[in-house]
């Protein structure tokens, strides 16, 4: 596959939504959008490290003991990522907490390695890592917006509903990640039927 | 001889009732403990009930692209049961917003009447205790409408049984007056539509937990305490009219039974040892959750059949 058309396909997947794939981080960190927002992106630079290295060694590793092969190198990816945050923004790391380190077994970056990546050349495979990865954050970005939006009246932490509204406060719970989740999951369900996406 | 004789598939037993009917009954046993909600806190709460009727049968017709704002009648029943668990004088928005999730995500999503897993008032109230906990919360005392504590919290104004029983106390629209929930659930039971054993052990677990866990020694002590949790807040009207919902009930009789002994359990649990003063929304929800379970644990065996060899 060429890497231009790898980057459209992988744009296509939007993997909370059309895959169903990582909802883990997506029910988890979505209450407020700027979590949301670096969570997408350390996934992101997670799954292109790893769709490269493990697209580089793929004739390396053999058959029967791919997974845990594909877990040291997602799980040195994840330890590159924590690190940096930890050193350069020290809040959203706080914010994100436990969240970081569980990206190592977080399922789009296993199904990308699997699905994609140990049967494509690297460079289709870095195409399909940003691909999938900014549907990913774009989806993630989206969700932790409305609910933030609902939740506390703010996007990106500015005041958008004004001090008279009152936060929905439900859908800054996680009870309120899985109505939210689920509503969406039923528009792009929607659309997709609409417009002939599946 | 012939004209008599008619060839039809099965069913062949057929009832008068319709779902419209039984939504309209259900209306009508409500009516007690609406008017005594009026009475008890005045016009506003007329119209916090007229308003989450409109709100419910609005949000139905939308979702189902219906011109009959009425309908089978579910949603104004859910409306209404909504509207009964609020506080007196609630926003108007509150109202709104209980009762646009309680159809929407409490019964629409689900597939609508009859698919619904959990009881759709119960989660529009749900939905509101967890975002606005204050606003759910501000009590009034009946008839001079002061702010008051409903007398499951602790450090409340002590309510004499007599008018807890009558419903002069602080409380939720509908749930204070146990006499009007009872005399409408009398219509319930006299046109067959609830059975008595989901109440039955609701009721009776009730009791017996407030007896036994919260009375202190002598046996006056005890029954007054038991008659305390039945008669206070709001188990009363969930055991009467929201864990008899029959669609989100089990359908065996013993099922049933578990079912109102859970419920009692749970509530006199959140009540007695949580962080909640009152606890029959969560109970009959999380009771709701199990219901399939139940159904299938309590299945009776069939006529004839026995038991597998070994």
């Amino acid at each position: 596959m060429s890497p231009l058309k790898a980057l459209l396909n992988g744009f296509k997947e939007i993997p909370p939504l059309r895959l169903v794939l990582g909802l883990c981080p997506v029910l988890a960190v979505s209450a407020f959008a700027e979590n949301g927002f670096g969570m997408g992106l350390a996934a992101t630079a997670v799954l292109i490290g790893s769709n490269l290295v493990i697209s580089a060694l793929r004739n390396v590793i053999p058959d029967k003991i791919r997974i845990p092969c594909f877990i040291v190198v997602i799980a040195t990816f994840v330890s590159i990522v924590d690190m940096t945050l930890n050193a350069f923004m020290p809040a959203l790391h706080a914010e994100l907490g436990i969240f970081v380190p569980l990206i190592v077994v977080n399922c789009i970056i296993l199904g990308r390695a699997e699905a994609f990546a140990s049967k494509n050349g690297v460079l289709s495979s870095i195409a399909d890592g940003i691909g999938v990865g900014l549907s990913f954050t774009f989806a993630l970005t989206l969700l932790s917006a409305i609910r933030e939006l609902l939740g506390a009246g703010t996007i990106f932490g500015v005041s958008v509903l004004g001090e008279a509204y009152q936060p929905f406060r439900v859908f800054g719970f996680p009870p309120g990640a899985f109505i939210a989740l689920g509503l969406m999951l039923a528009f792009y369900n929607m659309l997709a039927k609409k417009y002939k996406l599946g | 001889m012939e004209a008599k004789l008619v060839v039809s598939s099965s069913p062949h037993l057929r009832r008068p009732e319709s779902v419209q009917s039984v939504m309209i009954d259900v209306l009508v046993a409500l009516f007690p403990a609406a008017l005594a909600g009026v009475i008890f806190f005045g016009w506003r709460g007329l119209l916090t009930m007229m308003l989450g009727m409109l709100a419910a049968m609005v949000a139905e017709a939308v979702v189902l692209r219906q011109k009959n704002i009425f309908g089978d009648g579910s949603a104004a029943v859910t409306g209404l049961l909504l509207a009964l668990t609020l506080p007196p004088a609630p926003p108007w928005w509150l109202v709104v917003t209980g009762s646009v999730v309680a159809i929407v995500i409490g019964k629409q999503v689900f597939g609508g009447i009859g698919n619904n897993i959990f009881n759709p008032a119960l989660v529009g109230r749900a939905v509101l205790v967890v975002s606005w906990p204050a606003h759910m919360t501000t009590w009034l005392r009946p008839l001079d409408l002061a702010t008051a504590a409903t007398p499951l919290a602790p450090g409340a104004e002590p309510a004499s049984l007599f008018n807890l029983f009558v419903g002069a106390v602080p409380g939720s629209l509908g749930e204070t007056s146990a006499f009007a929930l009872l005399l409408g659930a009398a219509w319930l039971f006299y046109k067959g539509l609830i059975d008595w054993r989901i109440p039955g052990g609701y009721l009776g677990t009730v009791f017996l937990m407030g007896a036994f866990f919260d009375g202190t020694g002598t046996l006056p002590e005890m029954f007054s305490r038991g008659l305390f949790h039945l008669l206070a807040g709001g188990v009363m009207l969930g055991a009467l009219f929201m864990a008899t919902d029959m669609v989100t009930s089990p359908v065996t009789a013993l099922g049933r039974l578990i079912f109102g002994i859970g419920c009692g359990l749970v509530t006199m649990l959140i009540r007695l040892f949580g962080a909640f003063p009152e606890g029959v929304t969560f109970a009959i929800l999380l009771m709701n959750a199990l219901t399939p379970l139940l159904d299938n644990l309590t299945l009776p065996k069939k006529f004839g059949e026995v038991a597998k060899l070994q």
